[in-house]
């Protein structure tokens, strides 16, 4: 009879090597899905997670990498702050979306001048529509005792209400014959996102992403504030007694990833989606909160992640293209590695021992 | 009698088959939460359902063996839930989520090629006469066999809970799970059977839409169906009957927004359609806060991992 004993503190060693196995026992079973659905497992988990790296495109694809992993760690980073203090924020897609609209508005406010303030501002008004979309929850958690988790959740419904009025009504392109979508930022400089080095996919979001790893770093490791952070969600009432004001920490941690998510939009909307549309947003939301998990809510794990997380995005698309593979797959793929590693994340707190059944 | 073009006896009859889905899955998961388990992943399982269901239907050609499906596919999902949350003793809330993204995955996965097929028939029960009564035949005697079956659900949950001692052991676990323990009560038994329960009624209030509402499969058909429901429990304040008080209202907001729709209101299509989530979100603030406040009346054990250390 296996039983569970729980470890006084939590194993180093299991909680680094737990996303390394949950990703391999995820390779596992992804090659079963993929088997099932009648591709060769082994040239599929290849085509996504090696091809993408060293395969014949992967001079291209590697540029990919950063694209696509920039917003995840963006997100992510704002998420596991709020995570570790036990404050879910699950609707980082709808912050995303109104950070995209709000900088979008302003850029296309201020067309077609040519300014150096214009992007800056544009940031800034992202930064604030995505902080704004996370106060919400904030606010009516701190006045109202809500619960947050369904109100942010709620919200992305309506944000993307307002995505589609936005890509429809008022930020259409007048000169776009009729088409849903709003300008193209390509073709604005002042307000555009462009590739910083060529072929590397190195745009300002990116460059965002990897400061907001360091700070984060530095705000858990070394500042009173990460400290708080930590001590709020592994035990609320010593947190109490040293001083930790929870409505403070609330409004906090839902802004701060609000804002965070709001700027991986707005990057996201002036670089590699280029406009408003309909369907600019593909999930990188709810998809951090993977990144997030699979990080283990620590910034350095957390940009791996958001790599590996890319990966499987870049990888994905190519098998889709070149072995028929469902799109969907992927999303089912990527579903499954958080249940793995939540699975195996027992082996962090807990030890398996064999035990003679009533002994005890 | 007619308001603005909208008859109110066909608008109250239509709600009643819209809050269906809501219904389901909101009195499944009252149950789970009753036994002290958050599972926050209700949209997966009702997807689960919806798609699962409508596979069932269709190959079989049996609308009946559809929502037999549908409750099998929710209640497979919940089973993961329950293995991680249960034996291995995952966080819920993550686990939840997890649940959610996978089901919205594979669920679309599964749906390759289902896309643009008309699922069997659920006809109304024939009533005869009663049916043709005026209002009365429209509101009460109208409906498919699923509107009856989800108000005596209801009824049946809440004599449990209220009556019977399955129902006490139930309670006491989410209230205390220690002291459950300690009188020989199985918790991790007790809150597998409710998490399977909660995932079949998930997955039929999924099945409903994809073959009676809709009917029809199209990726992420839920739309949000699941976090509304796990709203109403918190609207329902736990208790049974104002599941479905709460489900009604959700439904009567979600067929006028159609209706007006329909009827060219001035206000814009999005506005209308935002409508449901925001009244969410203002029901919530309502029933959360004060001093009458829902969340009192939530099981002591909500959303704790259990671990007997003996």
């Amino acid at each position: 009879m296996l039983t569970l004993e729980k470890r006084p503190t939590p194993s180093r060693f299991w909680s680094a090597a737990t996303p390394v196995v949950a990703v391999i026992l995820t390779m596992i079973a992804g090659g079963l899905l993929f088997a099932l659905l009648g591709k060769d497992p082994v040239a599929a988990i290849r085509t996504i997670f090696w091809d993408p790296l060293f395969g014949e495109f992967a001079w291209y694809l590697r540029g990919q990498l950063l694209v696509k992993a920039g917003p995840l760690i963006l997100i992510a980073i704002g998420l596991s702050l709020g995570f570790r203090a036990g404050i879910w924020n699950i609707g980082a897609e709808g912050q995303y979306i109104m950070g995209a609209i709000f900088g979008a508005s302003v850029g296309l406010a201020a067309y077609p001048t040519e300014s150096r303030l214009i992007f800056p501002a544009m940031i800034l008004a992202g930064a604030f529509g995505g902080w704004l979309w996370g106060t919400i929850p904030a606010i009516l958690k701190t006045r109202f005792n809500t619960n947050e988790i369904l109100v942010s959740l709620m919200l992305v419904y309506v944000a993307e209400r307002i995505l589609s009025k936005a890509a429809l009504g008022f930020l259409r392109n007048p000169e776009g014959a009729g088409f849903p979508g709003s300008r193209n930022f390509a073709q604005y400089p002042a307000a555009s996102n462009p590739e910083l080095i060529m072929g590397t996919g190195m745009h300002w979001g990116v460059v965002a992403a990897f400061i907001a790893v360091i700070f984060a770093y530095i705000l858990l490791q070394r500042h009173i504030l990460g400290f708080q952070i930590k001590l709020a969600g592994q035990a609320p009432r010593a947190a109490r007694f040293h001083g930790v004001n929870p409505a403070r920490m609330v409004m906090l941690c839902l802004g701060l990833s609000g804002a965070l998510a709001g700027l991986a939009g707005v990057f996201e909307v002036t670089g590699p989606a280029g406009q408003i549309s309909i369907d600019f947003n593909v999930g990188y939301g709810f998809t951090a909160i993977i990144v997030a998990f699979l990080g283990r809510l620590n910034p350095i794990g957390i940009l791996l992640a958001g790599l590996l997380m890319a990966l499987t995005y870049i990888g994905g698309e190519m098998a889709s293209t070149n072995l028929g593979l469902p799109a969907a797959a992927i999303q089912a793929f990527q579903g499954m590695l958080l249940f793995f590693l939540l699975a195996v994340d027992v082996l962090t707190n807990y030890r398996i021992r064999l035990f003679a059944r009533g002994a005890a | 009698m007619d308001l603005g073009g909208i008859n109110p006896a066909v608008l109250i009859a239509s709600l009643m088959v819209a809050s269906v889905p809501i219904l389901l899955a909101a009195i499944g998961e009252l149950v789970v939460e009753k036994s002290g388990v958050l599972n926050v992943g209700v949209e997966g399982m009702m997807i689960m359902g919806a798609i699962c269901g409508f596979i069932t239907a269709v190959s079989t050609g049996n609308p009946f063996l559809g929502f037999a499906g549908g409750a099998a596919g929710g209640a497979a999902l919940a089973f993961v839930f329950a293995v991680l949350t249960q034996s291995l003793l995952a966080n819920q809330v993550a686990t939840g989520l997890a649940l959610t993204l996978f089901g919205l995955g594979l669920s679309s996965l599964m749906g390759q090629g289902y896309n643009g097929i008309k699922p069997p028939l659920t006809g109304p029960v024939p009533f005869g006469p009663l049916a043709d009564l005026p209002v009365i035949g429209v509101i009460l005697f109208s409906h498919d066999w699923v509107v009856y079956f989800s108000i005596a659900i209801i009824a049946a949950v809440w004599a449990v809970l209220k009556y019977t001692r399955t129902g006490l052991i139930l309670r006491a676990v989410g209230e205390n799970h220690d002291a459950a323990h300690a009188l020989g009560y199985k918790v991790g038994r007790v809150r597998l059977l409710a998490i399977l329960f909660g995932g079949a009624m998930a997955g039929m209030g999924g099945a409903y839409i994809s073959l009676i509402r809709v009917p029809q499969w199209t990726d992420g058909i839920t739309a949000g169906a699941g976090w509304i429901a796990l709203a109403i429990v918190v609207f329902a304040s736990w208790k049974p009957w104002r599941v479905l008080i709460g489900g009604y209202l959700f439904g009567g907001i979600s067929v006028l927004q159609l209706n007006l729709q329909a009827s060219g209101s001035r206000i814009p299509v999005e506005y209308l359609s935002m409508s449901p989530y925001l009244i969410t979100i203002l029901v919530l603030v309502i029933m959360s806060s004060g001093k009458g406040r829902a969340s009192l009346n939530a099981p002591a054990a909500l959303g704790q991992t259990f671990h007997a250390s003996r």
